[in-house]
């Protein structure tokens, strides 16, 4: 007869590949994870242990104005690019006003309409931030802009700073720092005395300069934005200079030339466009005011994630609606108690009924705590052991006697529950999340086995799996691990890596070092 | 003799033991094609091939496959005054009943327990329902022939069957032991349950000290006496019965239990793509040294002679290096 043994002789190579590739592959997705896991949690910021508490802001605009008996119209230009800032959520507040979000590239515009507008009108426009190190910046190049034609006598001195300032600076960046710089002097000769007194106000003066930066065609515009302080009710907008350098705008503060966005510094509106217009109406009034409060981060993070465009955050479970969440909370938790039965079971080698029964006893325990959940679960399996033993008596089929422990186990739960709110103890009540079928099969199980192998041998496997599903319990109930593989799914790919490395242990369980002492007690 | 509640891992792997972990990935996952565990684990299906390679195996007198042929039992059971009923897929030894003899209505166990009819009928429904069987698929009953143990273990044998373990890799028998059932083990030849377990010398089937709940022992705990010494007879047909299980089934890693006839000789009673490594405590060896040695073989020998000279030099091997220790 021919000998075909499979892989017989030569197939260590291959069996070596298989080794080899196992490795391989468990670190690629180890490699995979940790990599995705420290790009989310380096660079765009995420918390990696909850209950870390954040700032946030919630900014008010109460526009008022008078209506005139016929259809009105407001536009409001809202926050869309806001560096330094997520924007976590925000409410628009108008009985009686249809409501339009516009949004372009870079700007926002909420437009609310009334057909008919009678007396003193109030709209609200409430927006929460909170800090990110996210990197958001605007993105649209503008084009060259046409040098204005200045009126003498200002010409000449703008022509004058021009040169003083060309002559000083080497390129956009250095040319509006030198140009805020002479304008701001302490002691200005006497173009820039002259173009100063020209300028009434901040907004004006702020013109003035982008029209100076237009005469070299520099692109600039003016950003306004709030400043985020102590909680106010009057908070006016501040406005920064913006340059293009060709690649990107720079920000310098106007009056003192400091260059940057500064701190708490939120981005409204870029442009000259009015940040409120108002048709059919008259009187119209903007006020800002400001409050500040701290949040979970994760909370923030999760309602940041929804403005957020990363594709890594939208495959993320925080970008699901809540009640889809929870479920994931739950199941994303399921593999840390697979990995505690691999562990129990290949490297120290607990028995255990069942592969997976430990997780699920596990999952029971989430809603019973530890305790009263070892106490009603040994109570149930223990007197529905008992009624397994007298059934055994009856002889009845496999399938039959396997319903009949379910209902036995289900009234076992409900007994347990009635006398338990009886008595007050509210823990107990929720004993009824137990599984019962698993509960059932595990009495079953165990019957078989104290008959097969002894009493001995059932404890022993009883006694494993609970002390299984325990260690699975606090694993799976710990609050930064949950956070953890709930925020970064990836996790997923490292504990896969694991399991297949795991897959190829060949090493000695901890119990065979005592299975096989006799034979080491020899020497 | 120091003795030590565990061993080191360095100490088990000087012995060559080998681990269950590795047992699963490096034997079973290596050698054992799952296709072809329907061959051992549906003991009806090893009978017809062992039938067919001409391995002497008890005699089947029926099979019950349906819930109502248990209503027949009575009928069945008439002609035979003895017999085995187990389950064709079952695994462990579960769901193994054995009855000696009848007296009118009722069985007799070995132990002089008595069983009814009904008790009988019960048992053989659950074998059908899948309750011994792997995963609880529904089953087959098997009524066969009760095996009249030979004399030879009579003095190291409270009562039961006991068996004798080859393990063959790529077809070469790499160890061997007998299953001593005790009055602890309820007759059953399961070390897990309690049977003594005693090592065999492959060369020359002589018995060696034993094993009981994982600690070594050279007595039988109930007959108190020794377990060395023991020439089993047949030896070099058992090991080519062995063989040719190995060469039928083809299974690289496979464990062939054999008991022993007063009247039939050695009887092959079934195979298993699993086999537990308790041999390696039964003989005081690891499995790794011979394991390594056929796998450096440049081609396997098809001769079954050749072969079982391999297994009596590697039990030589094995000898020289256990006390050489």
């Amino acid at each position: 007869m021919p000998l075909n043994f499979p892989q017989a002789i030569g197939g260590k190579l291959l069996f070596f590949v298989k080794n080899l590739s196992v490795l391989l592959w468990g670190s690629i997705l180890i490699g995979i994870g940790l990599a995705i896991f420290s790009y989310k949690a380096f660079v765009l910021g995420l918390p990696t242990s909850p209950g870390q508490q954040t700032k946030t802001w919630t900014v008010q605009a109460q526009i008022t104005f008078k209506g005139q008996r016929g259809p009105a119209i407001v536009d409001l230009k809202v926050p869309k690019i806001t560096p330094g800032f997520s924007i976590l959520d925000e409410d628009f507040i108008s009985s009686k006003f249809g409501l339009t979000l516009q949004a372009e590239r870079e700007s926002r515009t909420a437009q609310w309409a009334i057909r008919r507008a009678r007396g003193d009108l109030v709209l609200y426009y409430r927006l929460f931030v909170a800090p990110s190190t996210r990197f958001v910046d605007w993105q649209q190049k503008p084009s060259f802009p046409y040098p204005p034609d200045f009126e003498e006598p200002y010409a000449s001195a703008i022509r004058a700073i021009m040169d003083d300032v060309r002559n000083e600076s080497a390129d956009v960046s250095t040319y509006t720092r030198e140009l805020l710089q002479q304008l701001n002097a302490e002691h200005p000769n006497e173009n820039i005395a002259l173009i100063r007194n020209n300028a009434r106000d901040d907004t004006a003066w702020t013109m003035q300069i982008i029209d100076i930066l237009k005469g070299v065609r520099i692109p600039a515009r003016i950003l306004w934005g709030i400043p985020l302080g102590e909680a106010s009710n009057d908070v006016a907008l501040q406005q920064l200079l913006q340059v293009h350098n060709g690649e990107a705008w720079l920000t310098f503060n106007p009056r003192s030339g400091a260059e940057g966005i500064p701190d708490n510094f939120l981005a409204w509106k870029t442009g000259n466009e009015p940040l409120i217009e108002l048709t059919g109406g008259e009187d119209a009034e903007i006020t800002f005011s400001i409050t500040s409060s701290y949040r979970d981060l994760i909370e923030v993070t999760r309602l940041g994630a929804k403005q957020l465009d990363s594709a890594l955050l939208a495959m993320s479970p925080i970008a699901l609606p809540v009640p889809n969440q929870n479920v994931y909370r739950l199941l994303l938790m399921l593999p840390i108690g697979a990995l505690v039965v691999v562990c129990f079971r290949t490297f120290i080698g607990v028995s255990t009924f069942g592969t997976f029964m430990p997780i699920l006893i596990a999952l029971a325990f989430r809603e019973t705590q530890l305790l009263w959940g070892l106490l009603s679960f040994s109570v149930i399996v223990m007197i529905g052991l008992f009624i397994r033993f007298y059934l055994e008596r009856l002889m009845l089929l496999l399938v039959p006697r396997l319903t009949s422990i379910l209902i036995i186990v289900l009234i076992l739960m409900l007994v347990i529950s009635l006398v338990s709110n009886l008595l007050g103890l509210e823990r107990v009540l929720s004993v009824a999340l137990f599984p019962m079928v698993i509960l059932a099969m595990t009495i079953e199980r165990m019957s078989i086995t104290w008959e097969e192998h002894g009493a001995r041998e059932a404890l022993y496997q009883g006694l494993g799996s609970l002390l299984v599903a325990s260690v699975g319990y606090l694993l799976m109930s710990n609050e930064d691990l949950t956070y953890l593989m709930f925020v970064f799914p990836e996790m997923l790919l490292v504990l896969l890596g694991l399991s297949l490395w795991m897959g190829r242990y060949t090493g000695y369980r901890l119990t065979e070092l005592w299975r096989f002492r006799a034979l080491a007690s020899d020497q | 003799m120091m003795f030590k509640f565990f061993a080191s891992p360095a100490s088990l792997k000087k012995r060559g033991l080998i681990g269950i972990n590795r047992r699963n990935a490096d034997l079973i996952m290596r050698h054992n094609p799952r296709h072809l565990y329907p061959l051992v684990d549906d003991k009806l299906i090893t009978k017809q091939r062992a039938l067919d390679a001409g391995i002497p195996v008890p005699e089947l007198y029926s099979v019950i496959q349906y819930q109502r042929q248990t209503h027949n039992l009575a009928a069945l059971l008439k002609q035979h005054e003895d017999f085995v009923i187990k389950p064709a897929k079952g695994s462990g030894g579960n769901g193994i009943l054995i009855i000696a003899g009848q007296f009118g209505d009722h069985f007799r166990k070995p132990s002089g327990e008595l069983v009814s009819l009904s008790e009988l009928e019960h048992h053989v429904s659950n074998i059908l329902s899948g309750m011994y069987s792997l995963g609880g698929v529904a089953d087959k009953a098997i009524i066969e022939y009760r095996v009249k143990f030979a004399p030879i273990f009579k003095d190291i044998i409270f009562q039961g069957v006991p068996d004798i373990r080859l393990i063959v890799f790529l077809g070469i028998p790499v160890a061997a032991m007998v299953r001593l059932p005790t009055r602890a083990s309820d007759g059953k030849a399961n070390l897990h349950q309690g049977a003594l377990g005693v090592g065999i010398d492959l060369a020359s089937g002589e018995s060696r000290g034993g094993v009981l709940l994982n600690r070594y022992c050279t007595l039988h705990p109930d007959t108190h006496t020794s377990t060395a010494g023991l020439k089993i007879p047949h030896w070099d047909a058992i090991l080519r019965m062995a063989i040719t299980c190995a060469d039928t089934v083809g299974l690289g890693y496979l464990g062939v239990d054999i008991v022993m006839d007063r009247d039939l000789g050695p009887l092959m009673l079934e195979l298993n793509a699993r086999p537990g490594l308790n041999v390696q405590i039964a003989n005081q060896t690891g499995l790794k040294e011979s394991i390594r040695t056929i796998r450096a073989l440049t081609s396997l020998p098809t001769d079954v002679d050749e072969r079982i000279q391999i297994a009596h030099s590697l039990a030589n091997v094995a000898r020289a290096d256990a006390s050489g220790i």
